[in-house]
This record gives structure tokens, sequence and C-alpha cells, in this order.
């Protein structure tokens, strides 16, 4: 009786932070998104290998950024987006946000270990190496293995509230340390490879640009909905024992 | 408040001396890993003397890697950290007296070998004077951050591999503003910034990270 009193009183979006609140939304919210992603994702395919010229330089060689650009940026922003959620967790003392965090992570780290893969790929080519320890390489190479501890922290305790904290803290503590890990890298190359490889910046042509954008929308709207589907299983994992869950499961059946 | 520190401090240490060996250990750790280096890599001394500071810098980050398991560990098992955090004055406090203390005995250790390696790696005298200060500045750093992943591992399974994945990409900054101090002294432009920067890193992280394990042993024990 009183709960459902303080359902109907708290009807602001805050509502969607209980678990069982959020587990039905999320999964009217997955079909959008993984559908937008899908469309993107097609359209910007198809742009990458059929509209954009090749590069007067690169030759063809040049199409994989596409892929590669997009990946690196989803790899930063989700490292911050997840001390967010992190942050969130501790201020509000809300389960979600946790797993957000969690979820995030996973998707961080399959998006940077990407960048790097398509970076080699791209690199032999161009560079005629696979890999360089050039500054924007080894920092992503060190935010992969801080995606990888975060993971074995959360992977390792048993406990979920423990895990929850523990690795929240970790999060924050590598977002304090993210900058500093960035510009002494970013030095460090530049005392010891004196002029090492830039990509020249040339400016971008609209239509690249235009497919650049599709495909980090394609990649954003892809990782919403693997997020949603990874909170919703961690939903349903935590509270297997709850009435709702069993009445849910049943639904969906 | 300072007759606290002194207390966990000398408490530590008395407690270190009565197992001598633990101590021990991680030195010959730290001084087996830089002997393998002439047998891996290369006898010859110019070879040796070019890779010295980076070799001695890792070995260092090993060897405070392996000590860190022991931070906070034997205090978790027996019940007195418990205590300790019951105590009226600040957690953050204790962490700091224990970390100098860890410090003494695995850091401090390390920057008096440190001239001895660099000799045998063939450094010249004002090389090891750079090196062994960048180790003297740049330790007391590696155990303030190492012990928020200690605090963060404590009991867990497989704690010590973990600890090492946590830390050590934490640890680079330290690494190549140490490193880079010899060699800069090479190029001749200087080490004032090396030190700057590592003295920042030192002053940062003796502000910031007691609160930080702290608040990891606080999630540990509940």
């Amino acid at each position: 009786m009183a709960s459902k009193q303080s359902e109907k009183k708290s009807s602001s979006w805050l509502r969607f932070s209980s678990a069982r609140n959020f587990y039905p939304l999320a999964g009217k919210m997955i079909p959008w998104f993984m559908g937008l992603a899908i469309i993107l994702a097609l359209v910007g395919l198809y742009m990458t290998f059929f509209v954009v010229p090749p590069d007067y330089q690169q030759g063809n060689s040049y199409r994989i950024m596409y892929i590669h650009v997009p990946a690196a940026w989803m790899s930063m922003l989700i490292y911050l987006l997840m001390a967010v959620y992190a942050a969130l967790y501790f201020v509000l003392n809300v389960k979600l946000a946790d797993m957000m965090a969690g979820a995030l992570a996973t998707s961080g780290a399959i998006f940077t270990f990407i960048a790097l893969w398509t970076g080699a790929l791209w690199g032999k080519p161009t560079w005629g190496t696979w890999w360089v320890w050039d500054a924007r390489l080894t920092s992503e190479l060190l935010l992969l293995f801080l995606y990888l501890g975060y993971i074995s922290l959360r992977a390792a305790i048993d406990d979920p509230n423990r895990a929850a904290k523990a690795s929240g803290l970790l999060a924050l503590v590598g977002a304090v340390n993210v900058p500093i890990i960035y510009f002494s890298v970013t030095w460090w190359n530049t005392l010891h490879q004196g002029a090492s490889i830039t990509t020249s910046k040339t400016s971008m042509a609209d239509v690249m640009f235009a497919t650049l954008l599709i495909m980090v929308f394609a990649f954003w709207m892809y990782t919403i909905a693997v997020v949603l589907m990874r909170v919703r299983n961690d939903i349903l994992d935590r509270e297997r024992d709850a009435h709702w869950v069993v009445e849910e499961v049943g639904k969906e059946k | 408040m300072f007759s606290v520190i002194t207390i966990m401090i000398r408490r530590d240490i008395l407690l270190a001396m009565r197992r001598p060996q633990d101590v021990m250990t991680s030195l010959f750790f730290f001084i087996i890993v830089v002997s393998l280096f002439p047998l891996g890599v290369s006898p010859e001394m110019e070879v040796l003397r070019g890779i010295a500071p980076g070799v001695i810098w890792v070995a260092a980050l090993l060897a405070t890697m392996l000590s860190l398991g022991s931070l906070f560990s034997a205090d978790y098992q027996d019940g007195t950290l418990e205590q300790m955090i019951l105590m009226p004055q600040s957690l953050a406090l204790m962490v700091l007296s224990k970390v100098t203390a860890h410090w003494m005995l695995t850091g401090l250790p390390l920057v008096v070998l440190t001239p001895l390696l660099g000799l045998l790696l063939g450094l010249g005298g004002e090389e090891i004077k750079v090196l062994t200060l960048t180790i003297l500045l740049g330790t007391p750093v590696l155990s303030l951050i190492g012990s928020i992943g200690a605090a963060l591992t404590l009991g867990v399974r497989g704690g010590g591999v973990l600890l090492s994945l946590l830390i050590l990409p934490l640890f680079v900054p330290i690494l190549i503003f140490g490193t880079g101090a010899v060699s800069s002294m090479n190029a001749g432009t200087g080490t004032e910034a090396h030190f700057s920067l590592l003295g920042a890193f030192l002053v940062l992280s003796l502000l910031l990270t007691p609160w930080a394990s702290a608040a990891a042993l606080k999630i540990s024990m509940e």
C-alpha cells in the first residue's frame, strides 16, 4: 500500500532510477536505438565505400578512419561517462548508476580495442608499420589497461555493493589520472621522438565530415542500445529473487 | 596528531624489523631484476648505459608493486585495521603514516641501492646523482598511489595480480619523468622541469591519495 502511494507521488523522471521501473522502459527503448544504429551504420558504411572520394595522399586505405575515429572518440567519452555514473552512484546512492557504469566499461574497452586494431590496420599501408610508440597510440593503450583493471576489479569482488563502491572509487581515481597520463605521454613522445609522424590537418571535405558524423551517431546509438541490454540483464541477475522479476519474465514468454 | 603518526610509523617499522625477510625479499627482487638485463639484452656497457635509467625505474616499480600487497594485509587479517577505522583519529592520517613506514622500509632502500646498480650498468657520476634523486622523489608517490590499489584489493581473490593491473597504468607518469630526467640531462636540456613535475606529483599525491585510500579501506571493511 505504502509503496504504491510513493510510486504515484514520485512521478518525476527519478522514478526510473529504480530497477523495477527502469527495466520495462529500457526494454521499450532498446529496439529504437538499435534500429537507428543499424540504419545509420548502413547509410554511413554505404557513404564510406561508395560516396566519399579516395584521399589524394592515402588512396582508399584511409576509409578505415570512419570506423577508427568514432571508436577512438567513444573510447575516451565512455571513460568520462563511466566516471560520471560512478560519481552519481556515490552522490545519489542509486544502484542503477553503478550498473550503467559497469555496462559502459565493457563497451569502452571494446571500442578502445577496435580503435587500436583499426589504427594498426591503417598504420601498415600509411606509415609502413603496425605500431609506433606515438603519443596517441600509447595513451589509447594505457586507456585499455585502465578499462581492463576496472572490469577485473568488478569481476573479482563477489558482493555487488562492495564491487560497486570499489570500482566506483577506481573509476574516479582513474578519471583524475587520465589527463595526467595523457599529458605525460605527450611530453614523453615529444622528448623521445623529435619529429614524429603527424597526420597533416588538411581541412576535411563536407561529404567526408558528414560521413564521419553519421558513423559517430551510429556508434552512439549502438552503445546506448547495448548498454541498456547489459543493464537489463544485470537487473534480472541481481533481482532474480524479486517477485516482479518472475512476473516480468513470465510476461515476456 | 603527530604523536599518532610517529607511534604508527614506529610500530610498523618495529614489526618489519621482527620479520626482516619480508623487506629483504623485495630488495633482492629489485637487484635480481636489474642484473637480469645484462644477461638478457647485452653485456656491452654502451648499450647498458642507454637503458640503465629505464631498467632501474621499471625494477623499482615492480619491487614497489610486490611489496604493496603486504601494506594492509597483515593488519586486515588480525583485525587491527578494524580497530584503526574505529579510532577517533582520521583514517587518512593512519593511511599516511602506514604509507610513510612502508616507504621507509621499501622505498628508501631502493634509493640507497640505486647508485650501486647504476655503477653496475655503467652510468657516470652525474647521471647516478640525477637518477638517485628521481628515485628519491618518485618512490613515495608510488607508495602513495599504490596504497589505493592495496586498499581496494584487500581480501579479494587474485589480489596480487589484480593490484598490478589496477596500479601500473597509474605509475606511467612517474616512470616517464623519472627516466626522462637522466636522458634530458644527457641531451643538455636541464633537469629542473622533471624534478619540478616529480615534486608536484609528490605534493598532489600526499594531499589526495590518503583520503582515497581511507575511503577504499572503509569500502573493503564493510
